[in-house]
């Protein structure tokens, strides 16, 4: 059907597309538990703001979940690197998110004042951990992660976790945290009414200028860090081999691709517009188009990254012609294109049966709807 | 080299971590397919009780969902964080039904279940009902793909080693699917948890007829959870594994190894009720036989062999040798030197590379190994037969003590007679047997494919990530501590609410909102 080259490309988008979906759809449910110690100010109002995303919630994170399967099968080698290279920011990461499961269900079945303030600090940390490390690991990837293979393929981490947690990298954690945050108290204007709204809409505001001047500030930072480019002849329908290139890494090489192809300056320029797009709509109360506009804000953040990286997928910072990238670290033809057709019978059912069970669930959640489901509600 | 520590510490990990996913899983697989029943039948005769029912299972069915999502991400983390050579090593293969199970069976659960519990006063009747069974639907689904994962590693087919990309890549996906390991698995894991949802029911309704609570509630509870169990505990027992292990040898030498079979028998072979095997002197002490048995359950034929592990490691040995010469070949093809001839010869050896990579425990220099580390490779192929025996002799003995108490609760509630205590105590507290039996289950499957990941292709100990000890140290002790809290609080409020019962809906209709404590039937 399609040849190795293209199903390659094929599948970094598609990679992209999870990507955007794990944080346009897992991405609010984890800012609104940032905000929930802020915007809650009593026990009601901090159950209006959970049930928000309640219903919902689980569904958003399989966005999670499928991704992570997803680049197993597509990149088995970037999953292998990513994985066990950031072993200990993972773990916390995965510490973090499970106290979301137990946090929205376990929470308000018992009334016990404790009990329920002790679970909403686990569901902030459920929010705010893996909002921030995966900005970090985005941070780090720009930067190269230290890794090398030796000839067996077998994967070596020569860095330490201290030194995942270099200023670029919070930098672009705390870009991740504001981002997500703001397309939390977005979703969560849309969701509720009264005080809460309002204090939505101070929240969407402040994160989003803080986005967008930290967006700024890592573009200027990034145009200065190290890039990676590929120099040896690479053939991009060979076996996945990353052993067989040569790779050259010198400050602004990240801005190559800009270069080469100009109009591509117009998926970070989205970015800004559609942010500042989303304060006027949140503003003038126009809800859901202000969903839809930091749902774009949050495409276009990632994508420059990934724009300015490709065809890099993991640049390795020591080791540099070990780096992985689209054309060395896929999966087999075969697999790419069984799963090539399996994504595209799956993902727009899912969008479809997604969206439909929004509009059952949709509407305001009231005060009075967490009194009269006193004992049903999260 | 690897860290032998690591590897312990990795494996007891993951060992950790998948036993403790597994505690949560079959109850899910299980209990959501009895409230799909469970609404159908209040559909059908349109009475509230049942609508009572689904509601209250079903809050017990969330309070335990919730742990099997929060270990369940554990699961997809652990292969790439802790086993990522075994990640690169066989992505290209066991990367596709994972991600498979993400877009088809677990999107479908996670969407819906949220409806399910939120979706009553928005749905009609029938959306609902949908609902329900599309829940059920989606979690035996990513039980089919996990399974078909999972079985894939027991019995590897439908793929080949690439000396290009130096991992195995997918020849033919279909035989993946149709893989008769991952199909016997998927049968036997479902009715399993089939059948630990369907004893949940029944001691916890027992459990409520011994205290006089909730009558109606507790005895239309307990007959669907009889016929139900009835029926998962008999396919369990039925469709028990045996015909996964018509193909590789490292099926052969787990069944052996189950069985004590240390030498092959004339077919067919004896069953080894119970006895002392001794893996030293590899003859098994006091040992109960019943003839025949074995070889009708392990080939259903009486003129078949059942291999004994003696014949299994005498193949062994001159399979490491022909595993160091795949492996010779393969250091000189990733060199460059892609003669014709050198692929030629590495073709001819390479499905035994697996057993000349055995050898990297015991020697750097593959190639060089010598007699005595040949003997200890081939020898460290034959799984430990002293747990794997005990350990399926308690999984069987729960299924028949099960298989007991259900068809004496089936014949009882089918003569509306089950209000009697002896029977009632016998379903209380038989309550721990399918956790027990699952786990021990488990472990069978798993401990008996060592030393491999991926039988005959990939040793475990080459599996493992190149971590430090102590980045085991440290996530290990999260896990144990995490977990064990976790537990701890699950269980609590799963006690609260089985001892609350129905009363907790707020139906004013049940035990403690009735004043007096009488119920009405
Ligand atoms: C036979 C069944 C079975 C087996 C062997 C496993 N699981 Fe599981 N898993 C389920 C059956 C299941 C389930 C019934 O579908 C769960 C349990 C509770 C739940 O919510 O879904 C689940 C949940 C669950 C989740 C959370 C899904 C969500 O967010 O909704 C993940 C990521 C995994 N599992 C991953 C794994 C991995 C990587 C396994 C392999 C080691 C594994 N599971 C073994
Ligand atoms: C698709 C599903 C599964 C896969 C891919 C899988 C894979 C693995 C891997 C990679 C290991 C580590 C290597 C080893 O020590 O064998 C392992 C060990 C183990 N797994 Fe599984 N596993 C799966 C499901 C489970 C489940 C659900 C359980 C139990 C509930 C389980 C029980 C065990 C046990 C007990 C071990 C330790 C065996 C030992 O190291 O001696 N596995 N499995
Ligand atoms: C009574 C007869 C039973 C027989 C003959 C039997 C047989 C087996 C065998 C041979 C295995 C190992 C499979 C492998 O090598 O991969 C196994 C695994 C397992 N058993 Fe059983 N079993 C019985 C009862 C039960 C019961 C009652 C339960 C639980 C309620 C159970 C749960 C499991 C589970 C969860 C596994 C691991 C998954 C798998 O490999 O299928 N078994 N069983």
């Amino acid at each position: 059907m399609f040849d190795y080259e293209t199903l390659r490309c094929i599948w970094w988008l598609f990679l992209g597309v999870l990507l955007i979906g794990v944080a346009v759809m897992m991405g609010f449910d984890l800012g609104i538990a940032v905000l929930l110690p802020f915007l809650g100010k009593t026990d009601t109002e901090r159950r209006v703001i959970i049930n928000s995303v309640g219903a919902t919630w689980e569904g958003n994170q399989t966005w999670f979940v499928t991704a992570g399967g997803a680049l197993f099968a597509a990149f088995p080698m970037v999953y292998s690197v990513a994985f066990s290279g950031f072993y200990l920011a993972l773990l916390l990461t995965l510490f973090a998110l499970m106290m979301r499961p137990l946090g929205f269900d376990y929470r308000s079945k018992l009334p016990s004042e404790r009990w329920r303030s002790n679970w909403d600090k686990a569901l902030f940390v459920g929010g705010f951990v893996p909002a921030l490390i995966f900005g970090v690991a985005f941070g780090n990837l720009l930067q190269g992660v230290p890794f090398h293979l030796d000839n067996d393929m077998r994967i070596f981490y020569d860095g330490s976790f201290w030194s995942l947690l270099n200023p670029f990298a919070l930098l672009s954690g705390l870009l991740s945290v504001a981002m997500l945050t703001t397309h939390g108290a977005v979703y969560l204007q849309l969701r509720t009414e009264g005080e809460i709204q309002q204090r939505c809409e101070k929240a969407v505001m402040l994160f989003t200028i803080m986005m967008l001047v930290i967006f700024a500030l890592a573009g200027v930072w990034v145009a200065n860090i190290d890039g990676y480019a590929i120099t040896s002849n690479i053939l991009h329908d060979a076996p996945s081999n990353p052993l067989n290139k040569v790779v050259e890494k010198t400050a602004g090489l990240w801005m190559h691709n800009y270069q080469q192809y100009p109009l591509l300056i117009l998926v970070p320029s989205l970015g800004f517009m559609a942010g500042v797009l989303t304060i006027l709509l949140s503003k003038q109360q126009y809800l859901k188009s202000a969903f839809v506009s930091s749902s774009l804000t949050i495409t276009s953040i990632i994508l420059t990254a990934g724009v300015s990286m490709f065809p890099f997928l993991i640049p390795a910072s020591q080791s540099i012609n070990h780096s992985l990238t689209v054309w060395d670290a896929s999966s087999s033809h075969t697999t790419l294109a069984i799963m090539f057709w399996v994504t595209v019978v799956f993902l727009p059912l899912i969008i479809v049966y997604t969206s439909w069970v929004f509009r059952v669930l949709s509407g305001k959640i009231t005060l009075e709807h967490i009194h009269n489901n006193d004992h049903t509600a999260y | 080299m690897i860290s032998e520590s690591v590897v312990d510490l990795s494996r007891w990990q993951f060992a950790a971590t998948s036993l403790y996913h597994f505690l949560f899983v079959p109850l899910t697989l299980g209990l959501s397919f009895l409230l799909a029943i469970m609404e159908s039948t209040y559909l059908m005769t349109g009475r509230e009780i049942y609508k009572d029912m689904t509601q209250f299972w079903g809050k017990l069915f969330g309070i335990n969902f919730a742990l099997g999502v929060a270990t369940g991400l554990t699961m997809e983390f652990e292969f790439g964080m802790n086993w990522s050579y075994f990640s690169h090593y066989v992505g290209d293969v066991f990367g596709a039904p994972l991600a498979i199970e993400g877009l088809m069976a677990f999107f479908l659960e996670a969407t819906f279940v949220g409806l399910f519990f939120f979706g009553w006063d928005k749905l009609t009747k029938w959306q609902h009902l949908i609902v329900t069974w599309l829940v059920a639907f989606g979690t035996n689904l990513s039980a089919l793909w996990i399974l078909v994962a999972n079985g894939w590693m027991q019995n590897p087919v439908g793929a080949d080693f690439n000396y290009e990309t130096m991992r195995m890549e997918v020849t033919h996906f279909a035989d993946l699917i149709f893989n008769p390991a991952a199909q016997v698995k998927f049968v036997h894991t479902v009715a399993a948890g089939y059948t630990t949802a369907a004893a949940f029911v029944l001691g916890i309704s027992a459990y409520y007829m011994l205290n006089g609570r909730d009558a109606a509630f507790a005895r239309r509870s307990y007959t669907i959870a009889a016929g139900f169990g009835l029926a998962a505990c008999l396919s369990v027992i039925v469709l028990g594994d045996e015909s996964g292990y018509t193909d590789g040898e490292v099926q052969k030498a787990k069944l052996a190894a189950i069985e004590a079979e240390w030498h092959t028998e004339p077919p067919p072979a004896s069953f080894t009720a119970i006895g002392f095997p001794d893996q030293e002197k590899m003859e098994t002490a006091y040992a109960i036989k019943i003839p025949w048995v074995l070889g009708l359950i392990g080939t259903r034929s009486i003129d078949e062999p059942i291999t004994g592990l003696t014949e299994i490691l005498e193949k062994n040995r001159v399979r490491v040798r022909n595993g160091m010469k795949a492996y010779g070949l393969l250091q000189t093809l990733r060199t460059g030197e892609k003669t014709p001839e050198t692929i030629a010869e590495f073709n001819r050896y390479k499905k035994d590379l697996g057993y000349g990579m055995l050898l990297k425990r015991y020697t750097e220099k593959v190639v060089d190994a010598t007699d005595a580390q040949i003997e200890l490779a081939a020898q460290y192929s034959i799984p430990r037969v002293v747990p794997l025996f005990w350990t399926f002799r308690v999984m069987v003995g729960c299924g028949f003590i099960m298989l007991g108490v259900f068809i004496w609760a089936m014949f009882a509630s089918s003569l509306r007679r089950c209000r009697q205590t002896t029977l009632l105590k016998w379903s209380l507290y038989m309550m721990p047997l399918p956790w027990i039996a699952c786990e021990t289950g488990w472990f069978v499957a798993e401990f008996g494919r060592q030393p491999w990941t991926i039988a005959e292709v990939l040793p475990t100990f080459l599996s493992a990530s190149s971590l430090t000890e102590w980045d085991l140290y440290i996530s290990l002790s999260g896990f144990i501590g995490l977990y064990t809290l976790f537990l701890v609080i699950e269980l609590f409020l799963m006690l609260k609410f089985i001892k609350l019962g129905p009363s907790s809906l707020h139906k004013g209709r049940y035990h403690f909102e009735i004043a007096e404590g009488v119920d009405h039937v």
